[in-house]
């Protein structure tokens, strides 16, 4: 026992300052690439580049990953698909990133939500579209921006919205939680999704290097 | 459809040429490709918006990968337990 944990003291000093340099890398380059950018943004990249935010997500990370784990090999013992398994990687990983937001933001809300939704198999009720006549008669003097909206949802056709508005809407789809919402709420929810995926990225790349180097580290005889 | 009734909602607080100038700006600066290149070259709100939604597939796309990727690396790390305890220590 004593042997085994000699043996990985020197892998360990070599990823922990391969994990170590890759934080502080990714920390450094983002202040150097951001010094240019104005304050406001600054403060933005600095929320999901700081090192403690890298370190609490890992943390968070590696225990959700311990979870998926054991109940992989708690409930089934013939060997789910790697795709299965990939999937609940992924959603544990969606997990511990939305709970590191703290609840500020409406994509880890919604990815929180979902997987509640999910475990109580609730079905979304489609919305009532009985008002919808009565909101498109009422509405008559408004921008061109709004009026050519309503007319062109009346028609459903995709192709009178505005180009900027149409790819509004399809960003707003490929943010969790944000199908429905305004266009600056979409934009704003962009930001933050996209910093938090970088993240997301950075601190599984530093996983998949420390576990690949312990896989390969021989064995003690 | 539900879509009108965000339409409603949306456009109730209309939202300024500023405001709208001020968020593509703020996006265009995370994008790894034109957010750095030629800042003073004005970028269309379009081109944008297109390039946040190929990023965003994009890493959705890579976590997918590292996800499969870790699950098969966790499937080998199982049995040995002291190597876990060290990763844990390594990242707490």
């Amino acid at each position: 026992m004593a042997s085994l944990i000699s043996d990985i003291e020197p892998p360990t000093s070599t990823t922990s300052d391969l994990v170590r340099r890759k934080k502080r890398s990714s920390a450094s380059s983002a202040a150097s690439s951001r010094s240019s950018a104005s304050s406001v943004s600054g403060e933005i990249h600095a929320r999901w580049r700081s090192e403690k935010q890298q370190r609490i997500y890992s943390a968070k990370l590696f225990q959700a990953l311990q979870q998926v784990r054991l109940n992989s090999s708690a409930s089934t013992s013939s060997s789910p698909t790697a795709q299965k398994r990939g999937k609940a990687v992924r959603e544990a990983a969606d997990r511990a990133l939305a709970v590191s937001a703290r609840g500020r933001t409406l994509w880890s809300r919604a990815i929180l939500a979902n997987r509640i939704k999910l475990k109580f198999r609730k079905q979304r009720r489609p919305r009532a579209t009985v008002a919808i006549p009565a909101m498109t008669t009422v509405v008559s003097s408004s921008s061109n921006r709004s009026r050519k909206r309503r007319v062109s949802v009346l028609r459903l056709n995709k192709k009178s919205i505005p180009d900027v508005n149409r790819k509004v809407r399809v960003l707003g789809r490929l943010v969790p939680g944000c199908g429905k919402q305004s266009v600056p709420v979409i934009l704003e929810e962009a930001t933050d999704y996209i910093q938090a995926l970088e993240m997301q990225v950075r601190a599984m790349n530093s996983l998949v290097q420390l576990l690949s180097s312990y896989g390969s580290a021989p064995p003690p005889i | 459809m539900s879509n009108r009734r965000s339409r409603q909602s949306s456009s109730a607080p209309r939202i300024s040429d500023d405001q709208m100038i001020d968020l593509v700006t703020k996006l265009r600066q995370i994008l790894p490709e034109i957010g750095q290149r030629r800042r003073s070259d004005k970028v269309s709100a379009s081109k944008v918006l297109q390039e946040t939604c190929n990023y965003i597939r994009n890493l959705n796309r890579e976590v997918n990968n590292l996800s499969e990727r870790l699950s098969q690396l966790l499937e080998s790390v199982d049995e040995d337990s002291p190597e876990a305890a060290v990763i844990r220590s390594l990242l707490m």
